[in-house]
């Protein structure tokens, strides 16, 4: 079976399990490792458009 | 007795050194998320389960690349180590001759990244594992 995945929907399943991840086993209680997580989520999704915009930039 | 209060405020406190700090991080490398199942973490093994477990699969099925060992250049090597990781997935991959990779697919790469990656995060999984086990967390 062959899973072919664009640019973004890789970047944004593989934030959404490395965040899953990250606010598990960084954070002590269930709420903060929620909050952490989704926190890591967002940075992760915020650098993919940052760096997708940079590029352009780069390019022009 | 001018240095009591320093001296107990640096103390460091005793660790749980038990069979669990060794069978945890063991069992977690093998199984991702089992480690703190093991130590009735039951949602948190869970969660780190189907997460690690479905970005390796994930990377197999965009037809990623398996690191075997190997004495090549930096790259490969870094890859093998993240590759191992994934424990008894990536020793279930070698048996079955997964991950052969597929230059032809773009996204191959991104597979084979996928894989590597979900190796690393089980390697802090069974930190954290082994952290519950001696007490630092809870």
């Amino acid at each position: 079976m062959t899973i072919t995945l664009n640019h973004f929907s890789a970047a944004l399943v593989f934030s959404f399990f490395a965040s899953i991840v990250f606010g598990i086993t960084h954070r002590d209680n269930a709420r903060d490792m929620v909050r952490y997580g989704v926190y890591c989520f967002a940075m992760f999704l915020g650098g993919v458009f940052v760096a997708g915009w940079a590029m352009w930039i780069l390019k022009r | 007795m001018a240095n009591s209060t320093t001296e107990k405020s640096k103390a460091v406190p005793a660790q749980n050194i038990s069979a669990m700090t060794v069978l945890a991080p063991a069992v977690g490398w093998l199984i991702p998320g089992a480690g703190h199942m093991i130590q009735k973490r039951w949602i948190r093994g869970s969660l780190l389960f189907v997460s690690i477990v479905a970005l390796f699969l994930l990377g197999l099925a965009m037809q990623g690349r398996i690191y075997k060992a190997n004495g090549g250049d930096i790259l490969d090597i870094l890859g093998f180590i993240g590759d191992v990781g994934a424990g008894g997935l990536y020793l279930l991959s070698l048996a079955m001759d997964w991950g052969q990779g597929a230059i032809a697919f773009a996204t191959a790469d991104y597979g084979t990244k996928f894989m590597i990656v979900a190796g690393l995060l089980n390697f802090i999984a069974i930190a954290d594992a082994y952290h519950i086990a001696i007490g630092k967390k809870q």
